[in-house]
């Protein structure tokens, strides 16, 4: 069946719309910004250092806001998705995968090469596009800059700016505004700022605090367990100890109370720092996910996989940071695999008494999760030294899934990708975090997004624009509401749907799940033979 | 295509044309109450799709596929045999039909789906390479074969002034394409809105720079010497306007022309009883080819909607599966998009009220967002609303529609049929304070 009648190579662009003269101007800012990167890259010697780094970071916001408003504010209000699968870009044509092979290659040189970016080894000055950001690290924390300094420099700038973009797109509507400007917010002030002074503190040796985003919760941040960051975090007084009652706090009550009230949106499109990246940069990908059954199957196997590993790490890691002496620390590695076996029984069993029901097919996969992690805790009291677990090192367990989750899975390919398979990569196949609070979202929340009766009329934008790759339309041409563990809760469905069908809502817990068989509109005594 | 089909020979083949809303519904439904054998055939694609989101295929919105509502291994796994074949004859007699290619296929029962194709009133050039509707998938391909750009299509020219105009309007709009918008009518579409809310319209088009023509019609559609068009005449003016393109959107009537020689009874559209059931045994027609011999409530015999072919599918499955039902729709809605407004619609109101109705009509000062109720002058009974820009929920609606509520008590409760994002700023206190207003203005005169 031809049905190509998009990205087209022809000379005939189909979009009829070449870039004006303001956005070519733009642009040029932009790419002025970036070589100024190359030039550091190649360790060109800039005179003054922190005019370069000013510049290039300037001429790069008003490069994306001068484009954004020529892109925007020149048109009505309303959905902005003209010409998204003819631009290569957006819908994986040449450009799409150039950028795919940047951002890959950006992110193997930062995890595996730093060096390649100029960190410099044993006390020397850093070099390159390292040093560039050296006046500014200095600024904040007191220290050299690093290439997690520099990543994070740049990750904050391109959810500011993009955020930008993004609240002018939907500049009619209100939830997405808000939304962008929470993310914008958390990640300026809790990932980026906040760090660098709690580092400018540790200047003072009563202080030895680790990096800790406060807004980032086990088990996204997976090393808030090992042992550098626990011993940083008792080592640093009260203040310290406060940051790790908080976050453990943040797992088991916070979280929770927030998920039960609002679904997991509160944390991955309002206060994530994945979510802040994918829903502002990645937007204009948002469109790649695939909606396929396949997808949908692969997601849950990985996700949960992702989830039962860094449960096991994670207690592998506490345990043999324990000791086995009650006398000197109440808690002991006996005491604490105990305790986790039980919780994760209560939590089992609370669920297969009260929840079964909406669980359904998906029981069973639970009970396996449930059962490895049992019989993991079992091998580890068997097995567990100080230092060894399974029979190899912790640390070893904790550098695999540092490398293979933390690394690989988040960073090369769940933002490297964003131009081949979407922009939500990582939280739909990987997250752990994504994975408990959809879990919780799936059984024990008010959220779901509600269609409007009869009035859908199948025609695919909610599935489409849906970075999760969920089905929307699958329930709405059915009229039931879409509870799914994966919803990010971002709105752009109820968006862009053209006929008012969807909207995310906080609503009681009966009748959150529906399905209809005939839709609102048709004849009542229908309906109701169908319902009996 | 023919797809292999698990025959069962004791039960019947039941055989539907056309697989848009109206046919897959019901094939969807039967499956879901039996195992009957069903066959769907179309030419016009192989798979389902949703008619009304072509619009954003040539958007670039989505591509094609996104608008097919199920994955392609769907039909298999459903024993849902599609045949990829155009219907030249039915014989009742035989139950059979005869295709194009030469082909036959017999039916136990028939169901006939096969939608509408667009008008066209015998203007002089209306075949003219470039004239074109915009209904099927085909016309698509033809608006991307003549319309790619704003280089090879330098003006386009759409006759007609209905909700197909509209968004064909948008569609050029969106490729930067000039457009000359004919409408006969004084107002965009007040055959149906009430004035004020055509009149905002009106405006709402013209802000997206169409060169919109109200009372406006065709008279005729000029060739150049390849056979293409070249400009269009307006009668009113005899003005003639360059163009490359001419959409044709004077609306749709049923699809019908292969039935003619049959003896399936047919008028505008196919007749059907309360049923479903043409004048032959065993022989259906639901969706926009249908007629209904006795309308239904307030609403025509013939019904080219999107939602009335989806519940005329889910009522005759039951029939077809031995519960037999009359189509009985509940309250009228509807739903459209003006470029960016949304509009929808729930019970019923009138371009100009009925007899003992009034409007209560309410706009907002942006011009983009309004309501029109109308209700009776004596009951207060509430009629039906029309909602712009702002989005109403459906059920809360037809419970009130169902409850016979007064006007007084929809306006004064308007918040719980809210349906807009959250966030979003809310009017029902502005349009009660208009309402008021309007009463006491009512009162003092």
């Amino acid at each position: 069946m031809n049905s190509q009648t998009n990205q087209s190579m022809s000379l005939a662009n189909p979009e009829g719309t070449n870039l004006s003269i303001k956005q070519k101007t733009a642009i040029t800012f932009g790419v002025l910004g970036l070589f100024i990167f190359l030039l550091a890259i190649f360790n060109t010697n800039l005179p003054n250092k922190a005019l370069f780094l000013i510049s290039s970071l300037g001429l790069i916001t008003l490069g994306t806001i001068l484009y954004s408003n020529n892109a925007y504010l020149t048109k009505p209000k309303g959905i902005k998705n003209d010409g998204v699968f003819f631009k290569s870009i957006s819908s994986r044509g040449t450009l799409g995968w150039i950028t795919g092979i940047i951002l890959t290659s950006f992110y193997i040189v930062l995890y595996f090469i730093p060096q390649y970016l100029g960190l410099a080894s044993n006390g020397l000055p850093n070099t390159g596009l390292i040093a560039l950001f050296d006046p500014l690290s200095k600024l904040l924390s007191g220290n050299p800059a690093s290439q997690w300094f520099v990543y994070g420099t740049l990750y904050t700038l391109a959810i500011l700016v993009f955020g930008y973009k993004f609240m002018l797109k939907y500049r009619h509507n209100r939830y997405e505004q808000l939304r962008t400007a929470s993310v914008m917010f958390f990640q300026l002030g809790f990932a980026f700022l906040i760090p660098e002074f709690m580092s400018r503190l540790n200047q003072s040796p009563n202080y030895n605090l680790p990096y800790y985003d406060l807004k980032s919760m086990w088990p996204l941040n997976y090393y808030l367990f090992d042992s550098w960051s626990i011993n940083g975090l008792l080592s640093s007084g009260s203040l310290g100890l406060l940051m790790l009652v908080f976050g453990v706090i943040s797992i088991f009550v916070v979280s929770p109370i927030l998920t039960y009230k609002y679904g997991k949106r509160w944390y991955c499109s309002w206060v994530c720092g994945c979510g802040a990246l994918a829903e502002t940069a990645g937007d204009s990908f948002r469109q790649l996910s695939s909606k396929k059954l396949s997808a949908w199957k692969l997601e849950r196997w990985l996700i949960h996989t992702v989830l039962v590993f860094s449960v096991i790490m994670t207690t592998a890691m506490i345990y043999t940071y324990l000791g086995k002496d009650s006398s000197k620390f109440w808690l002991t590695q006996s005491t604490f695999l105990t305790s986790v076996g039980v919780f994760l029984t209560l939590v089992f069993a609370l669920v297969m008494l009260f929840k079964r029901k909406e669980l359904g097919k998906d029981a069973r996969y639970g009970a396996y999760g449930y059962f490895i992690v049992i019989a993991a805790l079992f091998i580890m009291h068997y097995t567990g030294t100080t230092d060894e677990i399974f029979l190899i090192k912790a640390s070893s367990l904790r550098s695999a899934y540092g490398l293979y989750i933390g690394s690989i899975f988040s960073g090369v390919i769940g933002t490297g990708f964003y131009p081949i398979l979407g922009n939500r990569v990582w939280c739909r196949f990987g997250c752990p975090m994504a994975a408990i609070l959809g879990f919780q979202q799936r059984l024990f929340s008010k959220f779901r997004i509600t269609t409007n009766g009869g009035q859908c009329i199948s025609c695919g934008n909610c599935s489409t624009y849906c970075e999760m790759g969920i089905d929307v339309r699958a329930y709405a041409q059915k009229g039931e509401n879409i509870v799914r563990s994966s919803c990010v809760g971002c709105g752009v469905c109820s968006a862009v749907c053209p006929r008012g069908v969807l909207k995310l809502e906080n609503g009681t817990l009966e009748d959150r799940i529906n399905s209809n068989d005939i839709l609102l509109g048709n004849d009542i005594n229908l309906i109701d033979l169908i319902k009996s | 295509m023919r797809q292999k089909l698990k025959l069962n020979y004791f039960m019947e083949h039941i055989v539907i044309i056309g697989n848009g809303i109206a046919g897959v519904t019901a094939a969807r439904h039967i499956r879901k109450l039996s195992n009957k054998p069903i066959s769907i055939i179309s030419s016009e694609t192989d798979y389902f799709f949703s008619r009304t989101a072509l619009m954003y295929v040539y958007m670039g919105h989505m591509k094609f596929e996104h608008t097919q509502p199920y994955e392609n291994w769907f039909w298999e796994k459903n024993n849902l045999a599609l045949v990829n074949g155009f219907v030249k004859t039915i014989d009742t007699n035989t139950k059979t039909l005869y295709f194009k290619d030469g082909q036959s296929l017999s039916y136990d029962k028939l169901i006939i789906a096969t939608g509408s194709k667009p008008n066209k009133y015998g203007w002089p050039g209306q075949d003219l390479k470039g004239v074109m509707g915009m209904y099927h998938k085909q016309d698509l391909e033809q608006l991307e074969t003549y319309a790619p750009n704003n280089l090879v299509c330098k003006r386009a020219v759409i006759v007609g002034g209905g909700l197909i105009g509209i968004e064909l309007a948008e569609m050029l709009n969106s490729r930067n394409i000039p457009v000359t918008f004919l409408v006969r009518e004084s107002s965009f579409w007040n055959g149906v809105l009430p004035n004020a809310e055509s009149e905002m319209i009106n405006r709402h088009i013209k802000n997206h720079h169409i060169d919109l023509r109200l009372s406006s019609n065709l008279k005729e559609i000029i060739s150049d010497k390849n056979g293409q068009v070249k400009s269009i005449i307006i009668e009113e003016t005899g003005e003639e306007i360059p163009c490359n393109v001419v959409g044709l959107t004077a609306g749709v009537s049923p699809n019908i022309n292969f039935i003619k020689s049959s003896n399936i009874e047919t008028n505008k559209g196919v007749l059907v009883n309360k049923y479903l059931e043409t004048n032959i045994p065993d022989v259906y027609a639901i969706g926009d080819c249908a007629e209904q011999r006795k309308a239904i409530g307030l609403r025509r015999p013939v019904e080219a909607v999107w939602y009335t072919g989806r519940m005329m599918g889910e009522t005759l499955a039951q029939t077809i599966c031995g519960h037999k039902t009359p189509y009985n729709p509940g309250h009228w809605f509807n739903s459209a998009k003006f470029f960016d407004i949304e509009y929808q619609t729930y019970g019923w109101v009138f371009a100009k009220p009925k007899e003992n109705h009034a409007h209560f009509h309410w706009k907002h000062k942006d011009d983009t967002k309004c309501i029109t109720i109308e209700y009776h002058t004596i009951s207060n009974e509430f009629i039906g609303i029309n909602n712009f820009g702002i989005r109403m929920r459906h059920e809360v609606f037809n419970t009130w529609l169902n409850e016979k509520r007064t006007m007084d008590y929809v306006i004064n409760h308007l918040s719980d049929a809210n349906f807009d994002p959250e966030f979003y700023k809310h009017y029902e206190q502005d349009i009660l304070k208009a309402y008021s207003n309007q009463l006491q203005i009512q009162t003092i005169s």
